[in-house]
């Protein structure tokens, strides 16, 4: 495979930046551990975020989608926090696929018997600050067909604006819907976990700007270890609904440089359930493509075969 | 709190993490909710009831904290024969006077210790010149009369430390709380009794030597007619579980703006002076020496308030103020009522008060009853208006909701309006005084762009001016602008330095260097300080409040972050968290205790925190006959602000609207008070203005109960966060939040556009229907509520009709707040526009039948 | 209803039924034509130089011509696509394996200045021999140029494309050679045309396998069954299947008949490129495309193990 040099495209990678090129002697991985457990959805992520990055408001609309009004991750929005009202009887998450529940709030009228009931477990109003995973394994980079998206020394993953041309083949790219051209601009934006920001040591906007530690930032050895306590902690508490996203090196990423500690199922908060990275089949892409070319050539060749009409 | 104080709320996040049950009880839920162990959706406006129920919990299963309660709060107290209760009267209490709404408290004082008490208190009345008892007068129960000490008693009074005596104050609570039971806060307040018994289990099953809960509350509960009650009723259940000067423990009013705290302690209030001096009152206070006796040699620091009076006085007028002249006492306004914010409204619509300055706030958004706040500014001659934006009050003339009806007519609006634009907190340097009471110095970032200047180098030069324009002026009345000690060293812009005001605060002495604490102030004019209580955050000429050491770097309690009034103690009255005898109720609560071997056997308080305490004072110490100040407070006295130095449960005065708390509904309310007769405040202060008709009480034309509140996305009145995009975006509409059922019943589609009616208004916004907001069973009715975030009006990013406008004007007769929650319809569609937006409200005001003539009654009692 | 979808409606959940993946930036009819052309172009200039070799003017200067035009205009497309289309040259900078867009700019620029220099001799006369061995290069570019279309877009996160990634490159390489040999048979005469016919046939007979195939692969071919790209993925195959219908009985017989075929090959060719691109858009505006395929795959990762892996094992 040594087409591909000597980069790997999937599975588990433990020293990230030393696969793209790095010394060995490059500073360590870093990252977020989301733990939306403890976020009260306040925003100030989003809005910290757009005043050190400079980026452009993302439109004023009332959606009806709880008190998320940006409504995804985008070329303008880097950092997103979803609002999942949901109720019903203990309203604890389907372990199973439930109903299709992507009705607005307040859809489904709670029986006139529940009205006196408390919030209690019957409603939960669930938050979550999303952002770039700056995966292992980054789609986004892997199909950037000029070098506008790299690695850096923190193993994160960023745009250089002054050489992307707009082709917008990342955005197809990446598994979880991040990075997006902006209209307006033509290039992809996507959040650059502060690589400005971590060159002078410091911490990203976001999570600086978070007042509950919703958004931990560091050492991303350091954050699954936490992470796993956290996760332990809540379990033994009874909130058996907790899970790691993304932290596991041997997903379909390799494990994403932001993860998150969600309390349902990942896709209620707009994530996808098992994201792989779509080169992880390039070698088995490019060998149907090399049949498929030598059929066409073979085709072509036979078409001539045979006699003189 | 998670919405309006996210910064504060990451200690809850905190707490929670080490294992504190969160309870939340809030009509809606919140983001708050969303983390919390439990929410209570409670109907907006009952919060008396739910915790007098509370209260009535603890008392009838003896679950308070029985060695607290008898040694530091007012529960032995014998209270007065004549004394009658809510029980006796229907609803009332003795002393109130039906013509003015009044109470006087004479009834609910405590009864003397003896006739010799009595006597030496004539005394001191003669000593002033009164005849005896003629002081009663200035006991009235108005707010305006009473200073940061609170009302002062006449005497510590006689006790029952068995708290059997049926007369007690113990026993008068538990009669007066006992009809607050689990139903009776299922009828009012919608909340089932199996969550009663939850909070109420948790509450009491967390008090106590080894445990401590907090309250927090903000404006859920002061913006009531009934606010100041519902605290006090707080304070009493923390009181009697032993929640107060404890760590851990408290009630604890979160602040609003950055420096709403500091706006207190240095107010823009109308009836105090800084560090919560009473203002004096034409009617009462014609010299010095009457202003400051009501208070002075009173047992507490409160005592000696003739040195904080005269201090503040020769910061003001520096060399004029001498003892001749009662250190220019004459000088300072006298008040002859109410001048709060909302009367001066009534009076620029009729007329009086001609001229306004509007300085950081948006009145005409932010303000209960809009329209009355345009038609006040209307008839103005002049108003000034500095901020940061053109905000709505600038714009009043040209594009508010009265133009568009045709109520108000541009061109017949003879007000000058002088826009001036204001440097915002990053452009200077100066001081925010928060919710901790902890003052933080914040250093100037960038220059203000344009004319933009500070409020300190404005009215600075404002004061320049007019005394340039007043030089030479023989007229008296010119004598104290020209006399002021007006002087400050200024930097290269003009600007004042903010330090050498903070200085000025702080307080020096004879030669002019920083004071280190308020007990250094003289009454004899060598000190002067500019309010008392800040004095020390500039001790040995250091700002202190600058200080930003990380609490990693120190003790658990911090005291190097900032500078917290007063003397840097960061809880209050904490003598109390210790048992009386000094040692600590428990070593897991241990902070502030006696320690007998220190200062070589002398003995003194120690802990981690400034003892609020004299240092030296012995547990045992008995104050002897006759003394006066802080000599009067006894070694078990821990409230050393009060007279008596005891926690009140109940008020023997300086509470408007009675020595105890009583539920009381809204003045708009669907429901009928199932506690009373009484069916609203009696003394609350009503506004009477046609503009500010009431809905009346059960109407079935205004069935809903609405309150309004904030959006964590934007910031009260709009002007700091409608006009920028980065918050625009993130709530980028006016809308309001109802339950399911309540969208069922009036046919009201998520997203859609509604229109909110009262009495006064009609407003459009969209709605957003809701699980988050639940449907309350009352008995065998429900009770729906319309959620209404406050933040919008006409300009800026996000533009729509404001909240405020459909909010009545009836206001608590404590502190003259309005009430954030009223009555209303909600309908689908849009508003009417233009003239037959009045015809609309005018028809349902006539359906509701609205008494136009008695326009502030709502009607269900007087 | 043919339009029904035939697997049960999948219950699932989403947020607020919101898309998770962005929806493709690439602009219709830029990108769709751009692949319609690629596979023309590629599977011309093969038809070219066995025309050459095997003497057949005619057809050597039509496919000549269709090569060199249709590598152009592709071009064209592309660039228009782009953001910042004065970047384009940005992706000459770096050569990436894992990004078939690098590559395939490495056979277009190559494939477009053979086919160009090959046609331009062709026209003009000039330099005959180069002319031809620029030929010869353009045939072997062709196939790639062709095909390489299809590891564009199954190399993303769009399901319907990704999911297709096997199938893909046999639908592309079946489509441009029915587009070719359809060209062909509408402008060249009878006598010459019979290779274009013959690729037009196997071509169709191609492409009709491997689309049958993607068909069988559950809700991820979903948006290849319903709504527009349902539609024109149906009426490419019908235009493939009447097209070659007539070929076969009447294609070497009527110049009209051979001419409307060879037109409906076209169409079924451009048809086919706009309805995978359709049904990739469509796959990512709905959730369930990407929840309820990767929950299933959870589901068997926790219950079977391996099974599950194998499907995604990069091959090679
Ligand atoms: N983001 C943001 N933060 C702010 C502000 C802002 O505008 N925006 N404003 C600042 C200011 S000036 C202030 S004063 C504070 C205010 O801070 P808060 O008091 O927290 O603010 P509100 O949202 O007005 O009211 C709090 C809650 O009271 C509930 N409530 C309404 N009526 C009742 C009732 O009768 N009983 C009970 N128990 N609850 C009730 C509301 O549903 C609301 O959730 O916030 C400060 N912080
Ligand atoms: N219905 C309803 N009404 C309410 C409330 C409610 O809960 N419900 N809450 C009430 C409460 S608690 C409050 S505090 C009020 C707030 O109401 P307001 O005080 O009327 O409103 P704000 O928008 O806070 O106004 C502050 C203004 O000061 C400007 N500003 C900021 N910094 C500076 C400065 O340094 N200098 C000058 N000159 N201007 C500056 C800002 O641009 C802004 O326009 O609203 C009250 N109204
Ligand atoms: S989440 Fe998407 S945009 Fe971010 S690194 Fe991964 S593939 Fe790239
Ligand atoms: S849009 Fe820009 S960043 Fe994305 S793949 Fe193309 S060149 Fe790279
Ligand atoms: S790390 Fe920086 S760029 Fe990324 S979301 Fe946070 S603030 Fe924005
Ligand atoms: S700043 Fe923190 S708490 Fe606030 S929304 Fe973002 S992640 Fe949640
Ligand atoms: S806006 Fe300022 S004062 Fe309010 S919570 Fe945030 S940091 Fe604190
Ligand atoms: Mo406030």
């Amino acid at each position: 495979m040594s087409i591909f040099s000597e980069r790997s495209l999937w599975g588990r990678l433990d020293d990230v930046q030393h696969d793209a090129g790095y010394d060995e002697d490059h500073p360590p991985r870093m990252g977020f551990f989301t733990d939306t457990s403890v976020c009260i959805g306040c925003k100030a992520c989003e809005v910290a975020c757009k005043e050190w990055n400079d980026v452009p408001d993302d439109g004023y609309l009332l959606t009806g989608m709880s008190y998320d009004n940006t409504q995804a991750l985008g070329a303008s929005t880097w950092r997103h926090v979803a609002f999942v009202e949901k109720s019903g009887a203990g309203a604890a998450p389907a372990v199973d696929l439930g109903m299709p529940s992507f009705d607005l709030p307040g859809a489904h009228p709670h029986g006139e018997d529940q009205a006196t009931e408390s919030g209690d477990g019957a409603l939960r109003w669930l938050m979550s600050s999303d952002v770039c995973k700056h995966c292992t394994h980054a789609g986004c980079l892997d199909v950037c067909p000029t070098g506008a998206l790299f690695r850096t020394e923190f193993g994160t993953v960023v745009v250089q604006p002054d050489v992307c041309n707009g082709c917008g083949y990342c955005v197809s790219a990446c598994p979880y819907g991040v990075i997006d051209l902006r209209k307006d601009d033509g290039r992809a934006f996507k959040c650059t976990l502060c690589y400005d920001r971590l060159k002078e040591g410091q911490t990203p906007a976001c999570a600086q700007a978070c007042p509950t530690e919703s958004i931990q930032f560091g050492e991303l050895s350091e954050l699954r270890e936490r992470a796993d306590r956290r996760l332990e902690e809540l379990h033994e508490k009874g909130v058996d609904v907790a899970r790691l996203y993304g932290r596991d090196p041997e997903d379909g990423v390799g494990g994403d440089g932001a993860f998150f500690l969600l309390l349902d199922e990942p896709e209620v908060y707009g994530l996808p359930p098992d994201p792989v990275v779509p080169t992880r089949d390039i070698g088995s892409v490019w060998k149907h493509v090399g049949i498929a070319a030598a059929t066409l050539f073979g085709v072509g060749v036979a078409s001539f075969v045979g006699r003189r009409k | 709190m998670a919405e309006a104080h996210p910064v504060g709320f990451q200690w809850v996040m905190e707490a929670k993490r080490r294992g504190a049950t969160i309870i939340h009880v809030d009509p809606r839920f919140t983001r708050t909710s969303a983390v919390s162990d439990v929410h209570v959706p409670i109907r907006a406006g009952s919060d008396i009831a739910w915790l007098g129920a509370l209260v009535n919990y603890v008392l009838s299963n003896d679950l308070d904290f029985r060695e607290y309660v008898v040694a530091y709060t007012n529960a032995a107290n014998i209270i007065e024969g004549r004394f009658q209760d809510t029980e006796d009267l229907d609803g009332l209490f003795s002393g109130f006077d039906p013509e003015t709404g009044h109470y006087d408290p004479t009834s609910w004082a405590y009864q003397p210790d003896s006739a010799q008490q009595v006597e030496d208190d004539a005394e001191r009345d003669r000593a002033y010149g009164d005849t005896p008892g003629s002081q009663e007068s200035h006991q009235s129960a108005r707010s305006e009369s009473h200073g940061s000490g609170g009302a002062p008693v006449r005497w510590k009074g006689r006790r029952d430390e068995t708290l059997q005596d049926p007369s007690c104050v113990f026993q008068i609570l538990k009669r007066h709380f006992a009809r607050y039971t689990p139903e009776m806060v299922q009828e009012v307040c919608g909340i089932g009794p199996e969550q009663f018994q939850r909070v109420a289990e948790a509450l009491t099953r967390n008090s106590g030597r080894d445990r401590t809960t907090a309250f927090c509350y903000a404006v859920g509960w002061t913006h009531h007619s009934t606010g100041a009650q519902m605290i006090r009723t707080a304070s009493i259940l923390q009181l009697l579980l032993g929640n107060i000067g404890r760590p851990g423990g408290g009630i604890m009013a979160l602040r609003g703006h950055a420096s709403i705290q500091g706006s207190t302690d240095i107010p823009t209030l109308f009836n105090i002076l800084p560090g919560y001096l009473p203002m004096p009152t034409a009617s009462q206070h014609q010299s010095l020496d009457e202003w400051v006796r009501d208070d002075e040699g009173k047992a507490g620091f409160w005592g000696n308030v003739r040195s904080y009076a005269v201090s503040l006085l020769k910061s003001y007028w520096g060399d004029a103020a001498t003892p001749e002249n009662d250190f220019c006492f004459d000088y300072l306004p006298r008040i002859t009522g109410d001048h709060s914010t909302y009367t001066t409204v009534k009076s620029m619509i009729e007329g009086s008060c001609k001229g306004y300055f509007v300085v950081g706030e948006n009145p005409t958004v932010g303000s209960s009853n809009g329209k009355m706040q345009r038609l006040g500014l209307a008839n103005l001659d002049w108003l000034v208006v500095r901020d940061l934006q053109m905000i709505e009050t600038a714009t009043f003339w040209k594009d508010s909701p009265e133009i568009e009806t045709g109520e108000l007519v541009t061109e017949e609006i003879g007000t000058e309006v002088f826009f001036l634009p204001a440097a915002t907190h990053v452009e200077k340097s100066g001081s925010f005084t928060q919710t901790q009471r902890m003052l933080q110095w914040r250093d100037k970032a960038v220059d203000p762009p344009g004319d933009a200047r500070s409020e300190l180098q404005f009215y600075y030069d404002l004061g320049q001016r007019i005394r340039r324009k007043l030089a030479g002026s023989t007229d008296e009345m010119d004598r104290p602008l020209l006399d002021l000690a007006w002087d400050y060293p200024t930097d290269d812009e003009g600007d004042p330095e903010g330090e050498a005001v903070l200085k000025e605060i702080n307080g020096t002495g004879p030669d002019g260097a920083a004071l280190a604490s308020y007990t250094e102030l003289k009454d004899d004019g060598s000190t002067a300080c500019g309010c008392w209580i800040y004095c020390g955050v500039y001790a040995d000429e250091v700002n202190l409040a600058r200080r930003r050491k990380p609490h990693w770097d120190q003790d658990w309690v911090a005291s190097e972050w900032g500078w917290v009034w007063p003397a840097n103690r960061r809880q209050l009255y904490n003598r109390a968290s210790a048992a009386p005898d000094g040692s600590p109720w428990s070593e897991r609560k241990a902070y502030i205790q006696w320690d007998a071997d220190a200062d070589d056997g002398k003995g003194k308080w120690v802990g981690p925190d400034v003892p609020d305490f004299i240092a030296d004072r012995a547990p045992d110490y008995v104050p002897p006959e006759g003394a006066k100040g802080p000599d009067a407070i006894g070694g078990q006295d821990p409230f050393i602000m009060q007279t008596d130095g005891k926690g009140w449960l109940f008020a023997p005065l300086g509470v408007a609207d009675g020595p105890m708390p009583a539920h009381y509904e809204p003045p708009e309310s669907p429901v009928r008070n199932p506690l009373y007769g009484q069916q609203n405040n009696p003394s609350r202060r009503k506004v009477d203005h046609p503009a500010n008709p009431i809905n009346p009480s059960f109407s079935e034309i205004f069935p809903y109960v609405f309150t309004t509140y904030r959006l964590t996305e934007h910031h009260t009145a709009g002007g700091m966060s409608r006009t920028l995009p980065y918050l625009t975006e993130l709530q980028p509409e006016p809308f309001c939040e109802v339950s399911p059922r309540l969208a069922a019943e009036r046919g009201l589609t998520h997203g859609d556009w509604v229109t909110i009616v009262t009495a006064r208004a009609a407003i459009e916004a969209k709605v957003l229907v809701t699980d988050r907001m639940r449907s309350l069973r009352l008995g065998d009715r429900f009770v729906e509520q319309v959620g209404l975030p406050y933040h919008w009006g006409g300009n800026g990013l996000t533009t729509g009709d404001s909240p405020n406008d459909l909010v009545n004007l009836t206001l608590d007769p404590n502190v003259y707040i309005q009430d954030k929650v009223g009555t209303c319809d909600i309908r689908p569609g849009r508003r009417p526009r233009g003239p037959e937006l009045t015809a609309y409200v005018e028809a349902y005001r006539r359906r509701a039948g609205v008494d136009m003539a008695h326009p502030e009654d709502g009607g269900a009692d007087g | 209803m043919r339009e029904q979808s035939m697997v049960p409606e999948p219950e699932f959940e989403s947020y607020y039924g919101r898309q998770i993946l962005k929806t493709p930036t690439w602009k219709t009819p830029d990108v769709p034509l751009y692949l319609f052309l690629g596979g023309l172009a590629g599977a011309s200039a093969v038809l070219a130089e066995g025309a050459a070799l095997s003497g057949r003017p005619q057809l050597e200067r039509v496919a000549r011509l269709a090569a060199a035009g249709g590598a152009t205009a592709g071009t064209v497309a592309l660039v228009h696509d782009l953001g910042r289309p004065e970047r384009f040259l940005n992706m000459l900078r770096v050569f990436k394996p894992t990004s078939p867009l690098s590559v395939g700019s490495f056979i277009l620029a190559p494939f477009a200045s053979f086919a160009g220099a090959a046609a331009a001799s062709q026209v003009t006369g000039v330099l005959p021999r180069l002319g031809r061995l620029a030929g010869v290069g353009a045939a072997a570019f062709g196939p790639p140029l062709a095909t390489y279309t299809a590891a564009l877009v199954a190399n993303t996160a769009i399901p319907a494309w990704h999911e297709a990634h096997r199938e893909l490159p046999f639908v592309f390489a079946g489509s441009g050679a029915q587009a070719a040999g359809g060209l062909a048979m509408m402008l060249v005469p009878l006598d010459q045309a019979a290779p274009a016919r013959r690729m037009a046939l196997v071509g169709a007979a191609l492409e009709l396998v491997a689309s049958e195939r993607i068909t069988k692969k559950g809700l991820v071919a979903e948006p290849y069954r319903i709504g527009r790209p349902g539609r024109l993925m149906r009426f490419a195959r019908n235009a493939s299947v009447v097209a070659s219908g007539a070929t076969a009985l009447a294609g070497g017989r009527s110049r009209v008949l051979s001419a409307v075929a060879g037109a409906t090959y076209l169409a079924s060719s451009v048809t086919t490129r706009f309805g995978v691109f359709e049904a990739g858009l469509a796959s990512a505006k709905d959730p369930k495309y990407v929840v309820v395929p990767q929950k299933e795959r959870l589901a068997r990762k926790e219950t079977g193990g391996a099974a599950a892996h194998t499907e995604g094992q990069p091959a090679g």
